[in-house]
């Protein structure tokens, strides 16, 4: 029990003349509405109190951090040993536009990298091909083999400073392009450590960066998580991704569970599939959550996160070791809550809603800039929004302790409510038969696709208010400097391509690609041929396009 | 006999896969009255010409939040042109800098949308400016 019984027992009464009190003054000013609720439309009470967590046990429900079920957080001393990792996601144009970037951000104190790639990249096609006309460098960097790649990471220690890739369908293959890089730098792949997203299940649901279909694409993640155990062992193999799911319009609560499910999915893959004892690879399972403008409601998503994992890793898959029942997770602040009018003020947005991800516990952060709704970011947007954490961490003594809104009777409650919602939705799924049974089926596409228009259609009404979209709209266009990318940037690159094709051995390329081949037809790890491949110069599609051959081209179901 | 539905397309050229606005989009204009298809994420210009065509849509509603616009929205008008179908409004919308609107409706683009616009002005623009043929 949380309460001694003598408080519960003095609470009803003092509750009792609490509510009285507010009937009397509602008489006199009515709410200014009926409904109170999150911006995920889950409803919030007047006030919670000892009533709203009497069946919580301190041991078993909160206990401190590092401890079971890790709802404070893993590490036991908090943000004291060190911060969260400053990552502001960053990429354009050509690798060596990227690198600059790079270079800047690690001088003004970013400690750690995170890679944007281009349309074409993400989805696994070369510069030049008819399916990428435009979109070279636009909302990205463009990589299209090994060389590119030794250009972005130009300078660049890869046993001291970790990065982050969010690149999905072709993972494998950026992936091995980082693991070549570090072979030249003459840095062994037991000292590179990072992260690649590599997280499909998600892709199917949200984000639609997809390739090949479900199974496959499952099958090629678990090839990286077996890679990863046996060789690379301080690399995040999954990011697994709540971010894009949120973004396309999700609820906080389904964020959360969908999510998690895809997390046991994977989990359970490398299992079946690899034979690999859960201990030997959970630990190096990374998650990555958005943090939306709803400052409690994400403090308790984290929060209940990582209580619902504990759990997960230790009662579903008997999980022993307790770095196995860790979440570990990135946070970015929530591109959907940025509004394009009054575009300053979205300095003000991305600061509360990193400062809820601080709150729930993140491991590592990116704040997005002020002009996101319009551009790629120029590089005084960066510093802001870079500045953002750094003000947070070192000025505003948010820091100081760990998980400081514990106990909050509100905090609390909405914790276990959110917890409780996501358990009902991963049992729905589990019924389904699995994540990919319901992504067959359309279930979590659905479930968002209805909460996204529910809220379009709450701020078309004003019950929902974005302030200068549909309140305090002041009708004139707020000019920003706006980062444009040349169009000769795509000439450029299909000439960079073109160059080294030319120099390459081509004898060399087809048999490393003929390996990838084989190795996909008889279910064997990729990776492996996958280096080989780029260090022979072999290009991201010509990989791609193996995987596209023999597991065959996922098709947007076009569901809304 | 009443008056034939209004006919639209709402597209998603190029590689983007952000496709929140174009759904909630395809949503709201069935809601209003209108006939919709949808194509699905990951369409080439060509094949959303083909399938306007094909289709018979009075409407190509073109989303890009991916930067790509410039190049994949004028393509777009430019192959309904060269198949005879420039009767066909095209509309877009996205993450589009004010700087591109003028290459945009030089290009054939009737109207842009951007971050913002709501549900119902973007309705009542077709209304106003789009009669089913």
């Amino acid at each position: 029990m949380y309460f001694s019984n003598d408080v519960l027992e003095q609470t009803p009464k003092l509750r009792k003349q609490w509510e009285d009190e507010v009937k009397k003054a509602i008489e006199k000013q009515a709410d200014q509405k009926e409904l109170w609720s999150t911006v995920s439309d889950l409803e919030i009470k007047r006030i919670y109190g000892p009533e709203d967590i009497k069946d919580m046990d301190f041991e078993r429900d909160i206990a401190y951090p590092g401890q079971f079920p890790y709802l404070r957080g893993n590490q036991v001393t908090g943000y004291r040993g060190r911060y969260w990792t400053f990552r502001m996601f960053a990429g354009m144009g050509s690798a060596k536009d990227t690198n600059r970037r790079w270079h800047m951000l690690l001088q003004q104190g970013q400690t750690g990298l995170s890679t944007a790639f281009d349309f074409p990249t993400l989805m696994g096609y070369d510069t030049g091909d008819p399916h990428a006309r435009g979109e070279c460098g636009k909302c990205g960097v463009a990589i299209d083999t090994l060389e590119d790649f030794l250009q972005l990471v130009d300078g660049i220690p890869l046993d001291k400073i970790t990065t982050s890739m969010t690149i999905n369908p072709p993972a494998t293959v950026l992936w091995a392009m980082y693991c070549a890089a570090a072979d030249r730098q003459g840095v062994p792949l037991t000292k590179i450590g990072g992260t690649i997203q590599n997280d499909m299940l998600k892709e199917f649901i949200a984000q639609k960066t997809f390739m090949c279909p479900p199974k496959p694409s499952v099958k090629l993640i678990s090839d990286t998580v077996e890679f990863g155990t046996q060789f690379v062992p301080k690399w995040n193999t999954i990011s697994i991704s709540g971010y894009h799911i949120r973004e396309a319009g999700s609820t906080a609560v389904q964020e959360l569970a969908f999510t998690l499910r895809d997390g046991i999915e994977y989990v359970d893959d490398v299992i079946k599939r690899k034979g690999l004892d859960v201990d030997s690879f959970a630990p190096r399972l990374s998650f990555f959550f958005n943090s939306h403008i709803d400052f409690f409601e994400e403090i308790c998503k984290m929060r209940a996160a990582r209580r619902i994992w504990s759990t997960v890793m230790r009662d579903r898959f008997k999980a022993k070791d307790p770095r196995s029942w860790w979440m570990r997770f990135h946070t970015q602040t929530a591109g959907c809550s940025l509004t394009a009018q009054q575009p300053y003020n979205n300095v003000v947005r991305t600061a509360i809603e990193a400062l809820a991800a601080v709150l729930g516990g993140t491991q590592s952060l990116h704040t997005n800039s002020l002009d996101e709704v319009w551009c790629l970011p120029t590089e005084h947007a960066v510093e802001i929004a870079l500045r953002t954490q750094q003000i947070i961490a070192e000025e505003t003594g948010t820091a100081n302790t760990i998980d400081p809104l514990a106990g909050s009777f509100f905090v609390e409650s909405l914790t276990n409510e959110m917890e409780e919602k996501a358990w009902e939705y991963i049992e729905k799924i589990d019924a389904m038969g699995g994540m990919i049974a319901a992504i067959e089926k359309g279930f979590p596409q659905m479930e968002i696709a209805d909460a996204a228009y529910k809220y379009q259609r709450q701020l078309e009404s004003g019950e929902k208010v974005m302030v200068g979209v549909n309140k305090y709209a002041t009708g004139e266009a707020d000019a920003i400097p706006v980062l444009d990318i040349d169009d000769r940037v795509e000439t450029e690159q299909m000439e960079r391509l073109k160059a080294v094709k030319r120099k390459r051995d081509g004898k060399a390329v087809k048999r490393s690609l003929d390996a990838v081949r084989t190795a996909c037809n008889k279910g064997e790890n990729v990776m492996p041929h996958c280096i080989e491949a780029v260090k022979n110069l072999a290009s991201l599609q010509e990989i791609c396009d193996v995987y596209r051959e023999v597991y065959g081209e996922y098709q947007d179901p076009a569901m809304y | 006999m009443g008056e034939r539905k209004l006919r639209i397309m709402v597209a998603k050229p190029g590689l983007d896969g952000h496709d929140r606005g174009a759904r909630v989009l395809a949503r709201c204009f069935r809601d209003a009255g209108f006939e919709v298809i949808y194509t699905g994420c990951h369409q080439t210009p060509e094949q959303i010409a083909a399938s306007a065509i094909q289709e018979d849509v009075d409407v190509v509603g073109l989303s890009c939040l991916s930067g790509a616009h410039r190049y994949l929205f004028p393509r777009v008008v430019e192959l309904l042109k060269e198949q005879e179908a420039a009767d066909i409004t095209v509309i877009g919308g996205g993450v589009i800098p004010d700087q591109d609107f003028q290459l945009l409706y030089d290009a054939g683009i009737k109207e842009i949308f951007t971050p913002g616009a709501s549900l119902d002005s973007i309705v009542e623009w077709i209304r106003n400016n789009v009669k089913p043929s």
